[in-house]
């Protein structure tokens, strides 16, 4: 006799006590805290915030928290939560040239007003596990100095001067919202660039990557790459003038690439732009690489078929949300698919086996 | 659950869903754009069918969700636990007392009547997208009516199997005009598609499609002259409640390897093993 | 006339809307059924049914033409306030409400594109009265044939020889509604 499997409820309701004490793990190990993942996992909490889409550290602290570490389902859970906050207005755009630089760097001059400031970065240490940090150790003390103020000028506006590097002209057209609008083909430059920089960080590496390697290859210099805090502006109709609502940490980079020319227009090198929530170097050099390759149509480049030359695939296949929940759900049931495939591949065999036994015959 | 809106999507987007809804119910079988909202479960889970039914969804409606056929599969549980929590809806699994089913994978075995909305969960909602990956070309190829690639393809599969090697997501064409994809049902069940007297929608959410079948519907399944249409299924009976004309789950009852088959549809089982029917394997 | 402007509109919204939406859909799904809604009392010329549509289904993201008395003081600042939608001309417009007279031309309304037929106008035409006499529709939604008291014959057979593009049409009669969608044949 037979009995039908029963009782999801219960089984998904102990399915979730069970991860909750998971998460938690053993309870002779103090907790984690909320402020010591953002302040100590601020380059996970970064990422969360980046490609979540949400510029709040705490929100991301406790996603990162509740979700195990899994960033990608941390993401999500912020994802989840946006989507609910109601909208008040949108922000003046932000302004990167007062930008109060924590590191800023460029790899096309030695030097340059406002000067190269390496900031907290991983670059030059030595990839050596510190033994230290696995006892307790002590709070380290880095020097320090007075902050520059006052604007940080972009390197490419110094090209830009002498007319050797693309003029980007003045848009206040506002852009497409992708979180508003179904995304659709031909996407413009706004909305790639919206696309990319709450892309995936692998995969986005992944494709600028592979320009690097020669699919769609634009020889990319960073020009300018700068991690900082930059205002946040909002006009109130009330006021009749824009307020300072808060402040946000945002990485830019700002590559210069391929040139271009023609017999009618002398040469000119092009731009690649990347703009990402929090210290999250390695994903705006991504989006830079990218967004170049991307604008090969705009640029009368030759398709080389390169995937990053791809907006269609590039954006279709960039948001690790999506990706990861369709991926996942080939583990839900299929059984009523899978039944009719079973079904018709024993039809089609026993038919198959029908005709040979009848050309043995034969 | 107070701090979130009834059914739990806010009024703006439900109205844009509703919008999507009423266009997709006016040109049959096209694929309305919308802007599919991140919803608190995975893409690929039912999101498209969630904003669809918090957007039909009233006070007063009595709510079936099924997948597979089963009200009591984990994923149908927690998406009518969802509804149960967001939208305070009364829940059934009876398919004649619900007025919105939310459905994956099957069209239940009794015939709906007027009065009841049947959304589908759908993950791929372009049937021409494994002929053509790109959306800019599938989309081009509905405004002209070109289907010939389709065609091509079943008749590739007739020229190698003998059949059309299609047995669920089985393409129809609406009323002489769009090719539509039904999603992963078996094709078992599209004959019920067409004619219908209840309100069919679908909703994809990852691929931001909504799209809709009116009632009494003309909907075709793509066949051949010399290949007609079939719907199949296995051919047993149910173990259960001996039922020789609903679609069929096959289990593995034994190391040995021994098979029973069980309705895929709980409802229809259960109602006809209430009523006294008795199937081979019953207690 | 302040007050009339901030009465009117759904004491409740989620569910209020939720009901006119399900009648709204019912009509679109059953084109000749002709369906009772509640819930809105705009200011006049429009009516109760009028309103509730309104109320279901704009607000700031999709533009509205006012045809012919219905483009009055009271309505604006009622329908502006209760949905935020903005006004336009008729080319522009995802929603035109008014009688049939000033509804016409026809010609004019955005019917959509070969690849997107969904970017068409919806118009609510405001009638006198709303009978199942009436012309003969057929089509999807419809079992066999249906009929209903339909302003103009000829322009709907016009509006169908366009589809997949082509206009939608919602009717209102005080508190009922009927609709006909581009994919109904009338006759």
């Amino acid at each position: 006799m037979y009995v039908a499997v029963k009782g999801g409820e219960r089984a998904i309701q102990n399915a979730h006590a069970w991860l909750a004490e998971e998460r938690r793990g053993p309870t002779d190990i103090a907790e984690l805290g909320i402020t010591q993942i953002r302040e100590q996992l601020s380059l996970a909490v970064n990422r969360v915030m980046a490609e979540g889409s949400l510029y709040d550290p705490d929100l991301a602290a406790l996603a990162i928290k509740q979700a195990r570490g899994d960033l990608i389902e941390a993401i999500f859970l912020i994802r989840a939560y946006r989507t609910t906050l109601p909208r008040f207005g949108a922000s003046e755009p932000v302004d990167t040239g007062i930008m109060a630089c924590d590191r800023r760097i460029s790899a096309t001059f030695k030097d340059l007003p406002g000067g190269q400031v390496l900031g907290p970065t991983f670059d030059y240490t030595h990839r050596l596990l510190d033994f230290k940090l696995a006892a307790d150790g002590e709070a380290p003390n880095a020097p320090s100095r007075e902050p520059e103020t006052g604007n940080v000028p972009h390197v490419t506006e110094f090209l830009n001067r002498e007319g050797l590097i693309e003029e980007v002209p003045h848009d206040d057209t506002p852009p497409p919202d992708l979180t508003r609008e179904p995304l659709e083909m031909p996407a413009d430059r706004a909305l790639r660039l919206q696309a990319l920089t709450r892309a995936d960080e692998g995969f986005t590496l992944g494709l600028a990557y592979s320009t690097q390697r020669g699919y769609g290859r634009n020889h990319a210099f960073v020009g300018e790459l700068r991690i900082g805090s930059v205002p946040v502006e909002m006009d109130i109709p009330e006021l009749g003038f824009s307020v300072e609502i808060g402040e946000v940490i945002l990485t830019e980079c700002e590559t210069v690439n391929q040139f271009t020319g023609s017999k009618t227009e002398p040469p000119q090198f092009t731009r690649g732009y990347g703009l990402v929530f929090g210290q999250t170097e390695r994903k705006a050099i991504s989006m830079a690489l990218v967004d170049r390759a991307l604008r090969w149509e705009e640029l009368g480049e030759d398709n080389v078929g390169a995937p990053a030359q791809d907006a269609e695939f590039v954006l279709y296949h960039a948001d690790n949300i999506q990706a990861t929940g369709f991926l996942e759900h080939i583990k839900l049931p299929h059984y009523v698919d899978f039944q009719s495939e079973l079904e018709l591949v024993r039809k089609l065999r026993h038919e198959a086996g029908a005709q040979q036994v009848q050309e043995a015959a034969e | 659950m107070t701090e979130y809106n009834f059914a739990y999507l806010d009024e703006q987007t439900k109205r844009m869903i509703r919008r999507a809804i009423l266009k997709g119910l006016a040109i049959p079988g096209y694929q309305v754009p919308f802007a599919s909202r991140e919803m608190p479960m995975p893409y690929g889970w039912g999101t498209g069918g969630v904003q669809v039914s918090a957007a039909v969804l009233t006070p007063d409606d009595t709510f079936k969700v099924i997948d597979q056929g089963a009200d009591d599969t984990t994923n149908a549980v927690s998406i009518r636990t969802f509804f149960q929590r967001t939208a305070g809806v009364v829940t059934t699994t009876a398919t004649r007392d619900a007025t919105v089913i939310q459905t994956r994978h099957r069209i239940p075995e009794e015939p709906l009547h007027e009065g009841q909305i049947l959304v589908y969960q759908v993950p791929i909602p372009e049937p021409l997208r494994f002929l053509e990956p790109r959306e800019s070309e599938t989309r081009k190829m509905h405004s002209l009516e070109e289907y010939g690639l389709m065609h091509v393809k079943l008749y590739e599969d007739i020229s190698r199997h003998g059949h059309i090697a299609t047995s669920y997501a089985y393409p129809v064409k609406v009323e002489g005009r769009y090719v539509m994809d039904p999603s992963p049902i078996p094709k078992f069940d599209n004959p019920k598609l067409g004619d219908m007297a209840a309100i069919q929608l679908f909703g994809a959410g990852r691929e931001q499609r909504i799209y809709a079948l009116p009632p009494y519907t003309q909907v075709v399944s793509l066949d051949f002259e010399d290949h007609p249409f079939e719907a199949s299924k296995a051919n047993h009976c149910c173990g259960m409640c001996g039922a020789t004309d609903s679609y069929l789950d096959e289990l593995i009852i034994d190391d040995a390897g021994g098979r029973m088959f069980v309705c895929s549809d709980t409802d229809y089982c259960e109602a006809r093993q209430a009523m006294g029917h008795k199937g081979k394997d019953a207690a | 006339m302040q007050a009339n402007t901030l009465s009117g509109g759904f004491t409740k919204p989620a569910a209020q809307s939720a009901h006119a939406f399900r009648r709204v859909l019912e009509a679109m799904a059953r084109p000749g059924t002709i369906q009772d809604i509640e819930g809105a009392a705009p200011p006049a010329p429009m009516s109760p049914a009028m309103g509730a549509v309104l109320l279901t289904l704009c607000d700031t993201e999709t533009p509205v033409y006012l045809a012919g008395d219905m483009d009055c003081e009271a309505v604006r600042t009622w329908l502006a306030f209760h949905t935020g939608a903005p006004f336009v001309g008729p080319a522009h417009c995802m929603f035109a409400v008014g009688s049939w007279d000033a509804l016409a031309p026809l010609a004019v309304y955005p019917i959509g594109t070969s690849e997107y037929p969904d970017r068409s106008a919806t118009l609510i035409v405001e009638r006198s009265e709303l009978s199942v006499k009436g012309a003969t529709l057929t089509g999807p939604g419809i079992k066999g044939q249906t009929t209903l008291s339909v302003p103009d014959v000829d322009a709907f057979q016009t509006n169908r020889k366009l589809f997949p593009l082509g206009l939608d049409f919602i009717l209102t009669s005080g508190a009922r509604l009927a609709a006909l969608p581009r994919s109904t044949k009338v006759s």
